[in-house]
């Protein structure tokens, strides 16, 4: 008897422990956003967002800062899709499961992996000063194109595998060649899910800053070519936090990345609630 | 006839598309390792590995405390994720009214989508005090790194895990209940262990993850060169040695900060390989 | 990736395709099958009146190449506007300096950028920048470059505004950075060790303070490293038992510098040659300026920058030199 109560006792015991865990997660999060948005959201006006940090950071607004952001995740975007897409289709329409595709498979897999601070160093060696391209917009992009390419080739396969065999049925049995079904009949359908895809990489290119900062510089001023560097949000937050230039501009600059990150995460999770919906 | 040409040519074309990303791969690799290997075999690899001192202007170039430094600081942030990461996905899986899923799930998303950066300032400006104050030294330390890495894992190990149990057929959990097994019991002793392996799965994933991780590290870790001697002490890990010296270093400087790059690559390989071989066991 | 893997995106059960969906597909294809056996352009090869995407990604592809063509034409980098990288140290004050000059020369385009003072001299001999800032003086083969000094910076030993010491002699300085003197009270603080913060090893202020006050001694080991001057001013502000080197013109009210061998580090000091921890601040050129360098370099020795310098704390200086 004893040792039946005990089992309900354990049970009682976990179940706050996990209720525990779970709170303090929710807690957490809470936390280091309440921090940083507490002190920053004063700071976001309308002219922090126009105009052009002045003297070192300490005044003006993130305008520059902005457009580098864009201009970076732009460039890899334009980079990356039509690579990832194109691989996606290939391993899902044109091949079997075999050794060329495990290849594909290990290698997309393995670059997930690498580290941001590996893409940094192979984006400054290779970009910067063997392509001689200098820390610019476009050294950064590449380097961030190579960075994202995992996760579109992943997102886009998996949005293919959804697309019921009968769609390339009804297309092949009304005549079309390979490419035209995958072009009319998957793509179209497949759209939703590699938009997600680009929007999780969008993302994720918003929060990096290790590679950035050695493959794209970390200039102030408003860049006028692909080859001029530039300094991407991220960067410029942890620049003024660590130089302590301004903290009240760092706050700010975070601020704006959170609601940012925030923005771009409920756009990623509502499409791929839609996507669900809609196949249903 | 065109039409075959043309498609052949598609055919060709997405084929050479596809190897892009081992294209990419091996263009890092041969890089990296370009720079790195001959360095290793110019001062040898056990007084690379294993040397202790990390002293550029004297040219002693020792990654062990470095070696150590990650893996403590990896080590403490499982300490941290796995059982909060387990629980969660536990919580998430068996336990949840609906309203608490609706604050957990985008509570986590969240926490995966916030850049490093900011958890690595909002460690220094809340945890690091913290630590110095009530817990002793300098508070730039092992601990505040692993206790920021192991949320910064959370996200990583609590959605496959879940995944994991959700994958799992009812009649485990059925079967367990109708043996007489609390609820408790069931998920810890049937439900959990036949999860295993995708648990086990996005363990290394976020330790590969944890390995990875640079800017935060920096802001918090310290980076003393010594070797740490207690959670306490500040440390570097391969990444941060990496970040921190790279813009400043040139010729055998630079090639030493490469070759901790070649070092950080294999660990990467490693643990993702041994991942990717777990998460396709476990059946896709 | 595991994730996205296995987030399951849920397929309808039934396998059936609305009607209308391949009524249009079919109208999209156009002519059926037979077609393309035929010799020459099968109608459904023409246009894209369901194939916008077709076309799209041809398009698509094209826009790629040209990518790759701007990539390799650009490869002979010419931007206007001159790149300026080097020393962290000199790094705001160059930006500061270029804010200027962009307002008076509105055409022209200054990009100041980090990564250090042996990074920013290499960047210049690789061509990679025009102007490399250093904040030490040339070594070795460096010297065959053309350096300009731009400014003299002190090199300020700060502790927390609410430290007892005021004041040490350069051998107690160099002692405690070695690792030799470890606890506060051995200088007439109170019973606590010393936490020492440096920069990073290829940092030239740190390259500066080995050399004008470390000697021969290495830095402990055990000291934190921080990779800016900014970072060791918050770390130091942050902590009651922190010691670490700045430059003076980053000395603000969080944080006490301390006097060296009885002299305050002061501007006054620094000029009279009495405060003795000073560095130059470099720009490195190939060869003598010219064009756009040249103009940003009169620009920067110019009497109006150089009371800018003065103002964000650093000690202007009126005569060119070269090798530092």
């Amino acid at each position: 008897m004893r040792s039946n109560r005990l089992r309900f006792y354990t049970q009682s015991l976990a179940k706050i422990l996990i209720w525990i865990a779970a709170l303090s997660t929710i807690a957490v999060m809470i936390l280091i956003l309440f921090q940083i948005l507490a002190e920053g959201l004063p700071i976001l006006r309308l002219s922090f967002f126009l105009e052009s940090p002045k003297s070192m950071g300490r005044e003006g607004g993130i305008l520059t800062t902005i457009i580098g952001t864009i201009a970076l995740t732009v460039v890899a975007i334009i980079v990356a899709t039509p690579l990832g897409v194109g691989t996606a289709i290939f391993l899902r329409e044109y091949t079997r499961e075999s050794q060329v595709s495990r290849i594909i498979r290990f290698g997309t897999d393995c670059l997930a992996g690498v580290p941001s601070i590996i893409f940094g160093l192979f984006g400054f060696v290779f970009f910067v000063i063997f392509l001689n391209m200098g820390w610019s917009i476009l050294s950064g992009g590449l380097t961030l194109a190579a960075m994202i390419l995992p996760t579109i080739i992943c997102t886009t396969e998996e949005a293919i595998k959804t697309i019921p065999y009968s769609y390339r049925e009804v297309s092949y049995s009304l005549g079309g060649t390979k490419w035209q079904t995958v072009t009319r009949a998957i793509l179209p359908s497949a759209l939703p899910g590699i938009f997600t895809g680009i929007i999780l990489s969008v993302g994720r290119s918003i929060g990096e800053t290790a590679a950035i900062i050695l493959t794209a510089g970390s200039s102030l001023v408003m860049p006028n070519s692909l080859f001029s560097p530039i300094r991407t949000m991220a960067v410029h937050f942890y620049i003024l936090a660590r130089e302590g230039i301004s903290m009240e501009m760092a706050y700010g600059t975070g601020a704006a990345l959170i609601l940012l990150v925030l923005f771009i995460n409920t756009i990623a999770n509502w499409l791929l609630n839609r996507y669900i919906r809609h196949r249903s | 006839m065109k039409l075959e040409i043309k498609e052949k040519f598609i055919e060709k074309t997405l084929l050479l598309i596809a190897f892009s990303s081992i294209l990419i791969l091996a263009l890092i690799a041969s890089f990296i390792f370009g720079e790195g290997l001959p360095f290793i075999w110019k001062i040898g690899a056990i007084d690379f590995l294993f040397g202790e001192r990390w002293v550029p202007s004297h040219g002693e170039f020792g990654i062990l405390p470095m070696i150590v430094g990650s893996f403590l600081v990896t080590f403490g942030a499982l300490l941290l994720g796995i059982p909060l990461g387990l629980a969660c996905a536990v919580f998430l899986c068996e336990w949840t009214p609906p309203q608490a899923a609706m604050v957990l799930r985008p509570a986590i998303q969240l926490l995966a989508a916030i850049p490093s950066v900011i958890y690595g300032f909002w460690g220094l400006v809340v945890l690091v005090p913290l630590v110095r104050n009530y817990l002793g030294g300098p508070g730039l330390s092992i601990f505040s790194g692993s206790v920021i890495l192991g949320f910064m894992i959370l996200p990583t190990i609590i959605s496959i895990s879940e995944d994991s149990l959700r994958a799992l057929p009812p009649s485990y959990k059925a079967g367990g209940l109708a043996l007489g097994a609390t609820h408790w019991q069931t998920i810890w002793r049937v439900l959990v262990p036949a999860a295993k392996s995708g648990i086990v799965a996005s363990v290394i994933l976020g330790m590969g993850r944890a390995i990875g991780e640079t800017m935060a590290m920096i802001m918090i870790l310290g980076n003393a060169v010594k070797m740490p001697s207690s959670f306490l002490d500040s440390a570097r890990t391969l990444t941060t040695n990496i970040g921190i010296e790279m813009g400043y270093a040139s010729g055998d400087h630079r090639q030493a900060l490469f070759a901790t790059g070649v070092i950080l690559f294999f660990i990467i390989m490693i643990l993702n390989s041994s991942a990717i071989v777990l998460s396709r066991r476990r059946g896709s | 990736m595991d994730k996205i893997r296995s987030t399951k995106l849920q397929v309808p059960n039934s396998k059936q395709i609305p009607m209308t969906k391949i009524l249009k597909l079919k109208q999209s294809l156009s002519n059926p099958p037979p077609a393309y056996r035929q010799a020459g352009n099968p109608p459904f090869l023409k246009g894209g009146e369901g194939g916008f995407l077709e076309f799209g990604i041809w398009r698509l592809g094209f826009l790629l190449f040209l990518l790759c063509v701007s990539i390799t034409v650009g490869c002979q980098r010419s931007k206007a506007g001159i790149t300026v990288a080097g020393s962290t140290s000199v790094e705001p004050f160059a930006e500061l300096l270029a804010e200027e000059y962009m307002i008076h020369h509105p055409h022209s385009h200054i990009y100041v950028q980090g990564g250090g003072s042996t990074a920013g001299i290499e960047a210049v001999r690789s061509h990679a920048a025009d102007i490399g800032m250093s904040s030490r003086s040339l070594m070795g083969g460096e010297k065959r470059l053309y350096a300009v000094i731009i400014a003299k910076d002190a090199i300020a030993i700060t502790v927390h505004p609410k430290n007892l010491v005021q004041g040490l002699p350069l051998v107690k300085v160099r002692d405690v950075f070695s690792g030799k003197i470890r606890n506060w009270k051995e200088l007439g603080g109170h019973d606590h060790p010393i936490i020492l913060v440096t920069r990073e090893e290829g940092s030239g202020t740190r390259e500066a303070f080995q050399k004008l006050v470390m000697g021969e001694e290495e830095i402990s080991l055990e000291a934190l490293v921080q990779d800016s001057n900014g970072a060791i001013r918050q770390v130091v502000s942050s902590d009651p038992n922190t010691i670490g080197y700045i430059s003076l013109g980053l000395v603000n009210e969080k944080v006490k510098a301390l006097e060296v061998s009885g002299v305050e580090p002061s501007i006054k000091n620094i000029e009279s040659g009495r405060y003795h921890l000073v560095r130059p601040f470099l720009f490195v050129l190939n060869a003598e300026p010219t064009g756009e360098s040249k103009a940003f370099i009169d620009f920067v020795m110019s009497p109006k920058a150089q009371k800018l310098l003065s103002k964000e704390g650093l000690v202007s200086i009126l005569s060119k030199s070269s090798g530092g």
